[in-house]
């Protein structure tokens, strides 16, 4: 069984006991432990089940590569399903609930899949589920659905905040072990800026466990110095609990930092994502230990050799009172030593080298007493939900029993990987390690910056480099080459730590025990453990032609799993390229892509949530909108008012009412969002008459004129009323949408092709607040509130000035959208919620009433106005619109002049604009298209026009449309079909669009 | 006239790391044109009452002071009440001269961050270097802040002014009080 | 995520202050042009996998516009120059000439 020592434990505070509660139970832990250790030490060494075969499975490694330890973490707002137990600190009050099985644990129905599984090869799900194809979406997938997938999704709001943070430096070290510290400690003495970022809540990485002196200090001791010299220095960053999680383009990297999860009280944000942008950065991730392919390698009990001695030393925890190391390699004999020193039992070292002669540690580990047995191998553990022994081969052979020695953990060794993720991610290459059996890092080959200079170095074990000193010196001079390409320099007496010298014997590469294992091995020799690929479905892949490493990777779903195959990778491409009879390196690795280890959601929206989720953009009467009933409609990031809805009314009701009183009282809306431009220089006439497709350089001091812009495509953008204020000086209203767009439409034409005319524009949008005042009322309404003349003589139709209003400073305009009499008065936005109070009161007594956006579009299309977005939807011309009087003729060039006599542009059979008034007089559908003759190559009826506006007009008492059609103008009377998505098919007769007041009296009153 | 109103009158986030306050209406002019022209650099220093800020800087002094916005735009500060009359003189200054001078004190709103993690606060929300080293009072910067286009500068330490368009006044009182929110010092720029 | 120095107003900061705006150095044609310098004004564009020589605005910042010339494939940045030029600057074509030698021939 699993339980804790009474003595060691390096990172846990023994006086302090943690509570916590697994699958219902309470256990106890102690502060400093991880969720997995604190399992360990209640022997709760089951931890899930398998993804595919739902096979027993326990915790393997000790940290952020660990496959099988995920938990539901946490409850209501905290829970976090997928949660892994190697990488969550133990606090106070902690809930886990392991995955992937029902009804428990410990008994569990979908285990049946593990009998069967020789059914459930790889690609059994693509080739049993594709026929008959129907099939897929009602039966197979709902069930997949039901069975599969690890944790549960959270069903309550997550409670927590996220933010980020924006950070900078010269040099970003990711791993704060011995490597990455020297490479810091080196990068700092330059006086460059240094953050150094470790994802583990201590510093020193594995050092301190695997033992080592540095500068004739301790390890621990080294690291403490190290680190307080590092703190003590101003242009240094240290920071724990935070994983580099990708690198990007141009030196940016995220950083992923956990702020509570370590805590029982959860105040401030609980995750930090840091926007790195570093001069240079130097990996020192450290390397990670690969288990050996032999069968029943998965059972629980058998775990990384580092990842024994780890929970020995580090935690005091023991995972099996009689431990076999199976081994490759020196590295797991320091295992056997530790268990050992810790009084516990190692029955045998099952070394697969035949070797000359014995390294340090193998005289150490025979000095001890361990039986050594060179040349041997595991056959297969014994045990289910529990390691009970291992039957013991020769490696060369094929797997006959020599003996059974009983133990209740395996600890295994294959051999350590160079972690080379944040190294690739942005296009790093890797080159094949002969002597270590794994990819490191090819430095001829790095990431390239901004500059086409490299910007990524590796440092320590990360770069493949794996004895003490040889790291320390690797490091020191990874960090003095980041120096340089940074165009700094090292004071002249640094030199490197000097790391105590250990001889080693070469590790021998083994990618399956034995090394001839019979099929029957082979399918329980597990290389993904959380996706259960074995090596017999890599070889399965390969004889069924999935050659290249991408493809068996998909087809297997071999490292595709949440561990991203950190523990599998190497040893799948092994077999593979064995089943292929190719070098692993011409098999190549598949690609690295961040992040590194999944991060949360949370933090990578940061404060991008709720009311903070999207910039709202509120005009300064939108507190009196929200407080008199508006129903808001989107604009853009524009909220502006839909209609105002009163109490017992529906917001049908709300908008008739509103245009009713508009076309017959006074109406008021607020226009603000509308884009106001200012446009001046000696050559803004002629801008302005190159961008509108009309003449505004003839426009009279005093006068507003309607213009169009379009592209240089031909196709319009935008449309607005232009005032002239003075010799060189115009104001253009835009679009609410294009206030922005038009203003950069405009600067564009000015600094990148006519940057020799003079003029400048400034966007004044949000400067006024806009407010129409509209309907036979409104004059006297301004009358009322007193001041400048607002008659007919002294303020004519398309006319504009500026005065005083009810002692408003404000700038008048006589446009109309409506066609009705009407004002659009622009006062500071300041001043814009006085003066809009000012009008209610006054037109109390005139049947003054707000109206919304929906009134407005019913006003202008009973006058057949065009609205940019519902009649242009980017394709659509002016011609189409029947707008040709406002193209003019006398210019020689204006945007899009060119580009409508092109020939589809000047096509006869181009769709143009009606009226249309169904027969009935209901509302035609918005967006319907009108069908005719035939059908088109797929059979559907041919199309010959669409709606682009409807609204039922309660001035009219029918509905009312406008539409895009065929020949449209030539055809007035002629009645069309447009089916509707309800099943309905409408008619409708072809009208002129202006249906209200078409002499334009009303407004020019 | 009635006394203007700011876009969130004045409102204040008192219970975080920093204080986040809307300053109120602050009178603004937009000027654009030569900034190399003596007669328009004269006419702009009379109405900020500063010197001409160097590229990327901003000049204050009591409620008057310009901003550097970019080669051919200059930012007049000045107490609001003022911006017509001083909008007024500068036309009027400037009317020989291709230039343009518009008032937008009420298209803008400001904040003020205070305090000593002032810095991490703003470093949540702009990608921007903001250490004592690489951003010192004076310095003046146009960015974003969160998804709005804002400018900020330093206006003494521990104290940043943020302009930004009035309609999103309060989504970035809003991120800046999240920044702010107690519990999430940083702690980068502090020793 | 691209870093990029606008030669406006000498902010180097990351590409989220910006706006790519496509190929540089397009001619405009208008009413005097063939249908085929149209065509080729309004529609045509390069998609080299090497030099490119693009349009970009300081759009969150001075709001200017200029020219980048970029590697499209390894990201690497040549330099940043006025927009108001109708062609790259003769000492920014001779550095790329160095780094990307022939790189005219496939541009």
């Amino acid at each position: 069984m699993s339980t804790r020592l009474a003595t060691g434990g390096r990172l846990v505070n023994t006086s302090k006991t943690v509570t916590f509660r697994f699958n219902g139970k309470h256990m106890d832990g102690y502060e400093g432990d991880t969720l997995a250790s604190a399992l360990l030490a209640n022997d709760q060494m089951l931890v899930g089940r398998s993804f595919k075969y739902h096979r027993p499975r326990g915790i393997v490694a000790a940290g952020p590569e660990e496959p099988n330890g995920l938990v539901n973490l946490g409850e209501e707002g905290r829970f976090e399903p997928n949660a892994r137990v190697t990488t969550t600190e133990l606090f106070e009050g902690l809930t886990a609930q392991s995955q992937n099985h029902w009804p428990s644990l410990e008994f569990d129905v979908g285990a049946i899949n593990q009998h069967l599984s020789r059914f459930l090869p790889a690609g059994f799900y693509y080739k049993m589920f594709i026929h008959p194809r129907p099939l897929w979406k009602h039966v197979y997938e709902p069930i997949i659905r039901h069975s599969a997938g690890l944790g549960r999704a959270p069903k309550t709001r997550d409670v927590d905040t996220y933010e980020h943070f924006y950070a900078f430096c010269d040099v970003l070290v990711v791993g704060g072990g011995v490597a990455g510290l020297e490479a810091a400690r080196t990068a700092a003495l330059s006086g460059a800026r240094v953050i150094v970022l470790e994802q583990t809540a201590h510093w020193g990485g594995r050092t301190p466990v695997d033992g080592g002196d540095i500068n004739d200090m301790s390890a621990q001791e080294w690291i403490d110095a190290t680190i307080a010299e590092l703190a003590a220095m101003e242009n240094v960053t240290l920071r724990t609990r935070t994983m580099g999680s990708g690198v990007y383009d141009h030196g940016y990297v995220l950083g992923y930092e956990q702020l509570t999860d370590h805590t029982s009280s959860k105040s401030g944000p609980r995750h930090r994502l840091w926007r790195i942008r570093a001069g240079h950065v130097i990996t020192a991730t450290g390397a990670i230990e690969r288990p050996l392919s032999f069968a029943g390698n998965d059972i629980p009990g058998v775990m990384l050799a580092a990842a024994v001695r780890d929970y020995v030393v580090n935690f005091g925890v023991s995972v099996g009172d009689r431990t076999v190391v199976v081994t490759n390699n020196d590295d797991a004999y320091l295992t056997a030593i530790a268990l050992k020193h810790a009084g516990l039992d190692v029955p045998a070292i099952l070394d697969a080298r035949v070797l000359p002669q014995d390294s340090e540690v193998m005289a150490q580990a025979k000095a001890l007493g361990i039986r050594v047995l060179m040349g041997h191998a595991v056959s297969s553990v014994l045990g289910g939900k529990r390691v009970t022994g291992v039957a013991v081969c020769s490696q060369a052979g094929e797997g006959a029993v020599l003996e059974e020695i009983s133990c209740d953990a395996v600890a295994m060794s294959g051999g350590w990987s160079p972690v080379v993720h944040l190294w690739s991610h942005c296009g790093g290459k890797l080159k094949w390690d002969t002597l270590n059996a794994c990819f490191s890092p090819d430095p001829d080959r790095a990431p390239l910056g901004a500059d086409g200079m490299q910007f990524v170095s590796t440092a320590g074990a990360a770069s493949g480099v794996f004895a003490l000193d040889d790291l320390l010196n690797e490091a020191f001079a990874a960090a003095d080459g980041t120096l340089r390409c940074l165009g700094k320099k090292l004071p002249r007496d640094a030199t490197a730590s000097q790391g105590e010298r250990r001889e080693e014997a070469p590790m021998a590469p083994v990618w399956l025990m034995p090394q001839g294992a019979s099929v029957k091995l082979r399918e329980k020799a597990w290389l993904d453990y959380q996706n259960d690929v074995k090596v017999s479905d890599v070889r399965l892949a390969a004889q069924e032609g999935f050659v290249s490493v991408e493809h068996a990777k998909r087809y297997t779903t071999l490292g595709m799993a949440t561990d991203q195959g950190k523990l599998s990778n190497i040893n799948g491409l092994a077999t593979l390229a064995n089943a292929l009879g190719e070098e692993i390196p011409s098999v190549g690795t598949t690609t690295f892509r961040p992040p590194y280890h999944p991060i949360s959601m949370g933090a990578i929206a940061g404060e991008a949530r709720d009311a903070a989720f999207q910039p709202l953009r509120r005009t300064a009467l939108h507190e009196w909108h929200e407080a008199n009933g508006a129903k808001w409609e989107p604009v853009g990031q524009w909220r502006r008012p839909y209609a105002y809805v009163r109490g017992g009314e529906s917001t049908h009701d709300a908008v008739m009412r509103e245009v009713t009183n508009t076309r017959e009282k006074l109406g008021l809306l607020d226009a603000s969002t509308l884009g106001k431009l200012i446009v001046k220089g000696p050559d803004a006439g002629k801008f302005l008459d190159l961008l509108y497709t009309n003449m505004m350089s003839t426009l009279k001091i005093g006068k507003c004129r309607y213009g169009l812009m379009c592209n240089d495509n031909g196709f319009l953008i935008d449309d607005g009323v232009v005032a002239r204020i003075d010799e060189d000086t115009w104001l253009c209203h835009t679009t609410t949408g294009g206030a922005e767009s038009i203003h950069a439409h405009m600067e564009e034409w000015l600094q990148t092709e006519w940057w020799d005319m003079k003029v400048f524009v400034a966007n004044v949008t949000e400067q006024y607040t806009q407010i129409a005042v509209v309907g036979p009322n409104a004059r006297t309404a301004l009358e009322r509130l007193g001041g400048m003349d607002v008659s007919k003589e002294a303020l004519g139709f398309m006319e504009w000035a500026d005065g005083e209003i009810g002692g408003f400073k404000v700038r008048v305009y006589r446009i109309s959208f409506s066609g009705e009499l009407s004002y659009e008065i622009a006062v500071d936005a300041g001043q814009g919620q006085a003066f809009w109070d000012a009008l209610m009161v006054v037109g109390v007594e005139l049947g003054v009433m707000p109206y919304g956006t929906e009134c407005l579009h019913i006003l202008r299309a009973e006058k057949g106005f065009i609205m940019i977005g519902d009649e242009t939807d980017g394709t659509v011309i002016p011609q189409d619109l029947n707008l040709h009087w406002a193209l003019s003729k006398k210019k020689d060039d204006y945007l899009g002049k060119r580009a409508h006599l092109r020939s589809h542009m000047a096509d006869p059979n181009r769709w143009k604009l009606v009226g249309l008034e169904t027969t009935d007089g209901s509302v035609l559908p918005d967006g319907a298209y009108a069908v005719g003759e035939g059908n088109n190559a797929n059979g559907q009826r041919n199309m010959i026009g669409r709606v682009t506006s409807s609204y039922h007009s309660p001035t009219l008492g029918k509905g009312i449309a406008m539409g895009l059609v065929l020949h449209g103008p030539e055809r007035m009377g002629e009645v069309l079909e447009f089916p509707g998505t309800d099943g309905k098919t409408y008619n409708a007769r072809i009208v002129d669009p202006v249906f209200y007041d078409k002499e334009g009296e009303k407004q020019n009153v | 006239m009635s006394e203007a109103i700011s876009a969130l009158k004045n409102a204040s986030f008192e219970t975080g790391i920093a204080q986040i306050r809307e300053m109120g209406a602050v009178g603004m002019i937009t000027l654009r044109g030569d900034l190399s022209a003596k007669p328009l650099q004269k006419a702009a220093v009379a109405a900020a009452g500063v010197n001409l800020p160097d590229p990327r800087q901003c000049q204050t002094q009591g409620q008057g002071g310009m901003a550097w916005m970019s080669p051919d735009e200059l930012l007049i500060l000045c107490a609001y009440e003022d911006a017509h009359a001083k909008l007024a003189d500068l036309q009027e200054k400037l009317a020989k001269y291709h230039a343009l001078a518009v008032n937008v004190s009420d298209a803008r709103a400001m904040f003020e961050i205070r305090g000593p993690h002032a810095r991490g606060v703003l470093a949540k929300l702009a990608p921007v270097d903001l250490s004592p080293a690489a951003f010192t009072t004076g310095m003046f910067r146009r960015t974003r802040i969160a998804q709005v286009p804002a400018a900020f500068w330093l206006h003494k330490e521990d104290v940043f002014h943020v302009v930004c368009f009035r309609s999103v006044a309060q989504y970035v009182f809003d991120v800046l009080s999240i920044a702010a929110q107690s519990g999430s010092e940083v702690g980068v720029f502090q020793r | 995520m691209l870093i990029v120095s606008c030669p406006c107003c000498g902010v180097t900061a990351e590409e989220t202050e910006f706006h790519a705006h496509g190929e540089a150095h397009i001619t405009r044609h208008a009413m005097d042009a063939s249908d085929e310098q149209m065509e080729t004004y309004l529609f045509m564009r390069k998609n080299p996998k090497g030099v490119h020589f693009e349009r970009w605005r300081h759009q969150n910042g001075c709001g200017k516009w200029f020219h980048m010339a970029r590697d499209t494939a390894t990201l690497e940045v040549f330099g940043t120059y006025s927009a108001q030029t109708l062609a790259p600057p003769e000492d920014l074509l001779a550095e790329i000439d160095a780094k990307r030698p022939g790189w005219r021939d496939r541009a």
